[in-house]
Formats: C-alpha cells, structure tokens, sequence
C-alpha cells in the first residue's frame, strides 16, 4: 500500500507527464495568469493611445491588432483557462472523487493550450500583423479583407476549441461518474453544479465556432462564399453562428463565478446559502435561455421586426433568473454574521458591480433603445462590469479562499485587502465613465476621438493604469504566500467554510480521497 | 450607529442625484455630454424616454437592493456580536421574487415593442438616399426625381497635422467631413443603407438612427427631423484601419434652401459631365489632383507618397512606368489588396487628374499627364 502513496516526480517531466488534477489545475491557473497579464498589457496599451485625442504611440492598424488580440487573449486565455483550473482543483475535492474521470485526456486538454496562444502571439510579428477585425472578428472583414495572419489564427481557435471540449467532457464524466457514496445531485456544491452546466454549454456551443471558422478558413483558402455576398453567401449569417456560440460564451464565462461566489458568501455570513434549490433551477433556466438570445447582439444588422421582438422578449427573461441569484445572495447575507476577509470583499465587489452590468444588460435588451447603444463605449462599460467585475473578481475571491487550502500558507490579508481597494477604485474609474461616452456618441473600437469625449477617456484610462498596477501586487502576493505565508493547519482555514475540500488535511496531499467519503 | 446610517444614505443618494442632474440636463434637448441625446426626431425623443424609464426602474431596484445589502453589511457584523440566523429557504419568496420581475419586465416590454414598431416603419417615405459605406468614407444618392443624377462621396476633412498633433484640432476634429448629406426638414426621409467592401454601420444619434451597412444587402431605416441643424456621427461597425476615421455630417436645412441646394447639384453634375470633354493643362490638372489625392489616397499613400498602409508613390514603378498600367490601377484597384478600385468613386477628370499629380509630384517628374476624355475612353474601351 505503502508504494501507492508516492508524491509528485521530480524535475520538468513531473508537469509535462502529470495526470494529477492538482498539477494540471496549478498550470491551468498559471498560465492564465500569465495570458491576463499579455492581454492586460495590451489594454494599456490601448487605453495609453486613448489617453488623449490625437495618435500619439501607435498607428490606427495596430490599435486593432491590440483590441482584438486583448479580446481574443483575455476570453480564451485568461478567463476561460482560469475557471477550467480551478474546476480541476476543486471538483475532485467537492464530490470526494481521487481525481478526474479521464486524467490524460485532462493532461493532453492543459498542454495544447500553450502552443495555440504562442501562435496566436506570434501573429503580430507576421508581415500585415495579427488579426485585426475585433475578437468577434466579422466576415468579410476577417476573411476577404484580412492579412495572412487570419489562417494561423483559425487554427488556434480550433486548437483551443478542442481544449475546450476534452476539458469538459472530463468534466462531466467526472462529476456524473466519480462522487462519494450519498454525494447526490441536489447535495453538490453549487460550483460543481455551475460548472456541469457550463461543460454542457461548452460541448454545445464549442464546435458550433469550429464551423464559423473553418467556413472562414475555407472561404480565404477555397474559394467558397459562405460569407461573401459576391459569390452568393451572406455576411450576416456569420454573425448568427458567431453569436450562437458568443451568448453562450459569455454564460460559460459567468456561471462558474456565479458558483464561486455561491461558495464564498455563505462561508464569511456563517450561514447556509439561501435558496440551494432556486440557485441551481436559475442556473439551468440561464444556460437554456442562452441558446434562444444570440440575436440580441445584431439589433441592427436589419432583422424582420418579429424577429427582433423575440429576441428582445427572450433577451429580457433572463433577468429573472439573474434577480434570483442575486436575491439570493443577499439573503444569504441577511442576519449572518459576515466578517470581511479578501475573498468576501472580492465576492460583495462581484455581486455589487455584475448588478450594475446586469442592468445595463437590461437596458441593452430593449432593442429600440439598443440602436443607439449599439457598437458603443456604453457597451464596452457593460462587458467589462460582468466580464472583470464579474468574472475576473470571482476568480481573485477564488485565489485568496482556497490558496490557503492547497498550499497550507497564508496570504498576507492587509496587502489582500488593498488589492481589493485599489482594483475597485481604478476598476470604476476605468468602466464607469465608458458608460458616459457611449452614451453621447463614441463608437467602440476607434484608436481617435472626437474633443468632446476627451476628459470621461483620460479618467478612463488612469483607472486602467491603477487597476493593472493592482494586478502586480496580486501576483507579489500570491507568490509571497506560496514561497514564505504564515503556515496554517487547520482544516477548515475560514471557520465558516463547509464542503468536503474543507474536511481534508492542510495543505491538501498530492492524492486526495482515495478511499471515497461517505456524505450523509 | 446612526452616524453610519447617515453615511449609507448618503451613499445611496450619490447615484441618485447623478442620474437626476443628467436627465435634467438632457432634458433641455442639448446633446448631452454624459447622456444619451433625445435627438431631434419624434422617434428619438421616444427612443430617449424609453432608455429614461429603463433606466429610472434599474436605479429603483438598485437603491433597494443595495440598501439591503449594505443594512446588513453595517449591523449583521461579526465583529458587533452577532449570532447568526439558520434560516436557508422560502418558496414564497423565491415566487416573490420570480413573478414580480417577471411583471416589471412585461411593463418594460409594452412601450419598447411600440417604439420598436415605429422604428421598422420605414412606409410613406418623402425623399429616399441611398447611402453606401466605402473603407473609410460615405455615398449618398438621391433616388427621388428632383434628386436625380446627385451622388457624392462624404470624406473625413480633418487633415493629418491634427490627428498626429502638428497642428492644433479644431472644434469638429474628426467629426467634420468635405461635404455633408443634406436633408430638408420636417420630411420623412428613408435611408436604403449598404455597403462596397466590408460591413459598416451609419450612426447620427440626433437622428435617432442606426443602421448596419452590409455588402449584398440592402437595409432600409427612416427619420424625420424637426429642427434644422448640423447633426454628427461615426461609422459604428469596426471596418478596418479608419474606422475611426470615416464620420458622418447631416445638415438639415428648410425645405427652400433644400431646393436651391438639389438644384445647384443637379447643374454641378451635369457641368462635371461636361468637363469630361474638356482640355485642361498640366497645372490645372496638378491643382485639382493635389485637392483629389489629398482627400482620396493620402491615408494610405502618406502626405508626401511615401507609402504606409499602401505602396510608396515616390519613385515608384507604376507612378513612374507605363501610364495605362497606373491608370488600369486607378480604376479597378489591385483585387486582394486594400487598393481599391476608384474607377466608380472619382469623376473622370478628378481620376485624370489624380494620376497626372501622381506622375508628377513627390520627385516624379513624368512630364505626362491625362485628360478627362482619355480616362472615359479607357473605361469605355
């Protein structure tokens, strides 16, 4: 028995051959911290060419070089690659499984991951330059009027689709395979349940991309029209297959967090979650609704009205399960007894400003309103509330609760804490005056603007500066923890948290649950 | 205690007062810098209540929800001593809290569906313009009777010196082009929008007007402006490197100076048509080809024709080879390439021109040059 229990291999082999969901979840979140950090550097660069009228660093080309690789980086690189590490750290500990379902498989989804964004980055140094029409890249603009750069990045993004969906499909054969004795549906963690629906979301929407794509690549390469209007194709259904894949990605994006910050409120208020049930229903009711509301993001492109009206009537439901979940939050906060540690912070910053994006998604929905929203920096503020705000805040909440658990150190709090004050202040300095902007006429995607926008933009872009600044503390802090936190044993590291993860030794072993617990 | 109840008031009260000064602001119906603009259509002011009230009910609902939240995130404390409560489920609630939503948003749907049908109703047009998005620039055309044969291309007027800070901007930097569409007022006006190249979409707020610019299709969208005035917007959809740079200029006149206006374009037009059988010398054509190339290829070819997005013209093989071959260029672009083809763009006696200033400016010194007839016969031939 004694054999079994070895530790990890030693050297670069112990991360290139490893098929510990622990190993695989750490590079996972390493690299997409590396990924925020390229695509954060990319926004800076962008909001310092935008910090006056004027071009002063770059020209007008590049300027979309950078807004579609920090797009196409941060989606798929930083955001996505984040969550899949932390449901690969975290999903074997909740359900009380040994490890993924099928862990080569979860070895090979990690190691494509690298070489599709090395080429990706590579793109900028080819002749014309990376892609350049937007990460949502629209026929024909990405096709026809594109650089060569265009058929290196269709192969990354089918690289990356297939990451996608091994990483998911392990995922559902884990969490339907490999839980504990009495670990029924309705008792899982609700990030576990966020994350089985997001794997299915993915499976679903991930090859529907592939098909854009390749449809792309053989229109540059083999003379087919699908988009092209010349040769009898339609630009505009590029949009559909796009946004058929987009809705749900933005929910794939958002749901894991949702589950995050399920996790972490009721740990800090000393109280169960409110509404476990309706939770996990408003979850379901989402990811359905997603596959019914793409059209919302083409209110212009010149749809029949009755085809606006139902989008916009489907577009506007969604707000009922979103209101649940954060009803339900703060009714977890109610009459508990919250203390204020850097998880919670991070979690209260989440559901405070993804509320201010949920409703500005209510605003967009309202098709007539939208075409003035349209294509503005009004919608560039709503994304960034849920998708940083939202997505990227959850994901920090995440790091500084569950750190302590898998390396048995502890983060300094006071330095946590600042990061939290500083991310929230630069992060509204830098989106909320978007709002302003867009609402007044400036159009996204312009490296030059006109006079009157140039006071709301160079706030804008100090509030980037503070909040990237805020980033490099995060990154002190992590490593400080892991090389020389305070040690912690305790179990439970917060006395709120609950959960199987939380009944295992700290730091937790290189092999977890080898025996399965039993759940009463 | 009561100290920090007075800070949460006043914190909720913050927002509250910004959204009010803002509507009261955009209620006088300037162009607000902060709001969206209630235009000058009927269907923008619509358009603008409409995104009043969404937003009026989203601020509601916040300063509740958020009052909630910051109740508890003040007295149920840790750190004050509290036990806390067990309680972790309610089906009342959770209907509650299901169905009420669900009644707002029908209150939310009723008045948008309305304003959404206003919008598609695009029937009893006075005047249509076809308006066709170029990589970077804008063409209107006339396709009533009185209109006939006008059709012009809207260019970006801010020089480069002032976008690369040699020169200070003006008050409508990037937002002024050479020649505005111009509409007569209290007419209801059809705009058919689509596109040569890539998609672009053709944004005047005060206009209340949003439409995608598509190659191969034609959308259809209409405003009625009530107040005669210069109204600005921008290409929305990203089309490429200028996008940013392609804006869009509506003057709005009375219905007489709209007359005068279609009637001295009209003369204009059949006066280039004209022209085309004309002689001009090398510096006529020098002067009017500096003016053409300036506004037509300079963005790419660079102030002086030492190329950028485009080949150099200085020195180049084709400024300086076979004068057909140039012209073979001119017309029909480089297919494949972000030379376009301007054959449709340019008159034949701006394309004449273009290709003589080309042949002989910069340090080329052709001494060649082009008349008008030689590019129609080209064309022809």
């Amino acid at each position: 028995m004694g054999d079994h229990h070895h530790g990890p291999a030693k050297g670069l082999s112990r991360w290139l051959f490893t098929t510990n969901h622990k190993d695989i979840g750490t590079m996972y979140l390493w690299f997409s911290f590396s990924m925020f950090l390229l695509g954060g550097f990319f926004a800076m660069i962008i909001r310092a060419e935008l910090f006056q009228p004027g071009m002063q660093l770059i020209e007008p080309a590049f300027f979309n070089q950078m807004t579609t690789l920090h797009g196409l980086i941060m989606v798929f690189g930083a955001i996505m690659p984040s969550f899949v590490g932390l449901a690969n750290w975290l999903i074997p500990l909740m359900i009380g499984a040994p490890d993924m379902a099928l862990p080569r498989m979860n070895n090979w989804s990690f190691w494509i991951l690298p070489p599709a964004f090395l080429l990706l980055a590579s793109t900028l140094f080819m002749e014309g330059g990376a892609p350049a029409a937007g990460w949502t890249f629209y026929a024909p603009l990405s096709t026809t009027y594109a650089g060569p750069s265009v058929t290196y990045f269709i192969f990354c993004i089918h690289v990356l689709g297939l990451s996608s969906i091994m990483g998911s499909i392990n995922i559902i054969a884990t969490v339907m395979n490999m839980r504990a004795p009495g670990m029924t549906y309705m008792k899982m963690p609700l990030f576990v349940w966020t994350w089985l629906i997001t794997a299915f979301l993915l499976v679903a929407v991930m090859p529907v991309l592939a098909g854009a794509v390749t449809m792309m690549l053989m229109d540059v390469h083999f003379g087919t029209s699908f988009f092209s209007a010349a040769g009898g194709g339609d630009p505009v259904l590029f949009q559909h297959i796009f946004w058929f894949f987009g809705h749900p990605e933005v929910y794939i994006i958002i749901l894991p967090a949702f589950g995050v910050v399920s996790q972490i409120i009721p740990a800090f208020s000393r109280k169960p979650l409110f509404g476990y049930d309706s939770m996990v229903y408003a979850t379901a009711s989402i990811a359905f609704l997603s596959f019914i509301v793409w059209a919302h993001h083409m209110y212009t492109v010149g749809m029949p009205v009755a085809g606006e009206l139902f989008f916009m009537y489907a577009t506007m439901l969604i707000a009922v399960p979103t209101g649940v979940k954060v009803f339900n939050w703060i009714s977890t906060m109610w009459r508990g007894a919250l203390s204020f540690e850097t998880p919670m912070l991070f979690s209260i910053g989440f559901i405070i400003l993804f509320t201010i994006g949920g409703f500005t998604g209510l605003m967009l929905s309202i098709a007539p309103a939208d075409f003035q929203y349209h294509d503005s920096y009004f919608v560039v503020a709503h994304f960034h509330y849920v998708m940083v705000a939202g997505a990227v805040f959850s994901m920090t909440a995440a790091i500084y609760f569950w750190l302590p658990k898998w390396c048995g150190r502890m983060y300094n709090e006071t330095m946590g804490k600042t990061h939290f004050w500083i991310s929230f202040i630069g992060f509204n300095l830098a989106f909320f005056p978007q709002h302003f902007v867009g609402l007044a006429g400036m159009p996204r995607r312009i490296p030059d603007y006109a006079l009157q926008f140039a006071d709301f933009n160079m706030m804008s872009s100090i509030g980037a500066f503070i909040y990237g600044a805020s980033q490099i503390l995060f990154l002190y802090n992590v490593i400080a923890t892991i090389v020389a936190g305070d040690p912690v044993s305790d179990e439970k590291v917060w006395d709120g948290a609950e959960g199987l993860e939380w009944t295992l030794p700290t730091p937790v072993p290189y092999h977890t649950f080898e025996t399965p617990p039993l759940v009463k | 205690m009561g100290f920090k109840a007075k800070q949460l008031c006043k914190l909720a009260l913050g927002p509250v007062l910004l959204f009010m000064s803002v509507s009261a602001m955009a209620a006088g119906g300037e162009a607000s810098s902060i709001n969206m603009t209630p235009g000058v259509t009927e269907l923008g002011r619509e358009v603008y209540d409409l995104h009043m009230i969404i937003l009026w009910i989203c601020v509601a609902i916040g300063v509740a929800v958020f009052g909630v939240m910051f109740y508890s995130i003040i007295f149920h404390r840790k750190s004050r001593g509290v036990i806390p409560a067990t309680f972790h489920e309610s089906t009342t609630v959770e209907i509650a809290w299901t169905v009420v939503p669900f009644f707002i948003l029908i209150a939310m749907a009723v008045p948008a569906t309305t304003t959404l049908l206003t919008l598609y109703d695009t029937d009893n047009s006075e005047l249509d313009i076809l308006i066709t998005g170029y990589q970077w620039k804008w063409k209107y055309e006339y396709l009533n009777e009185e209109g006939e044969n006008v059709s012009f291309f809207s260019n970006l007027r801010t020089p480069q010196a002032e976008i690369y800070n040699d020169e200070a901007k003006g008050e409508y930097y990037l937002l002024e082009v050479d020649e505005p569409l111009v509409l007569p007022v209290d007419t209801k006006v059809r705009f058919l929008v689509t596109a040569n190249d890539v998609i672009h979409s053709w944004w005047v707020p005060a206009l209340a007007v949003k439409r995608d610019a598509i190659p191969g299709f034609i959308n259809e969208t209409w405003a009625r402006p009530t107040e005669q005035g210069i109204y600005r917007g921008q290409c929305s959809e990203l089309c490429g490197k200028s996008h940013g740079f392609m804006p869009i200029v509506v003057n709005v006149v009375s219905k007489e100076e709209y007359g005068e206006w279609i009637a001295a374009k009209q003369s204009e037009a059949t006066e280039v048509k004209q022209l085309t059988s004309q002689d001009f010398t090398l510096d006529e054509l020098m002067v009017r080809g500096e003016s053409v190339y300036d506004t037509s290829c300079l963005a790419c070819h660079g102030a002086n024709g030492e190329g950028g997005v485009g080949n150099a013209i200085a020195g180049s093989a084709v400024a300086t080879g076979d004068i057909n071959a140039h012209l073979e260029i001119g017309i029909n672009g480089v297919p494949g390439t972000s030379m376009q083809a301007f054959g449709g763009q340019l008159s034949d006696v701006d394309m004449a021109a273009v290709i003589t200033y080309q042949r002989n400016a910069f340090g080329n010194n052709m001494g060649d040059s082009l008349q008008p007839v030689d590019v129609y016969n080209y064309k022809e031939r």
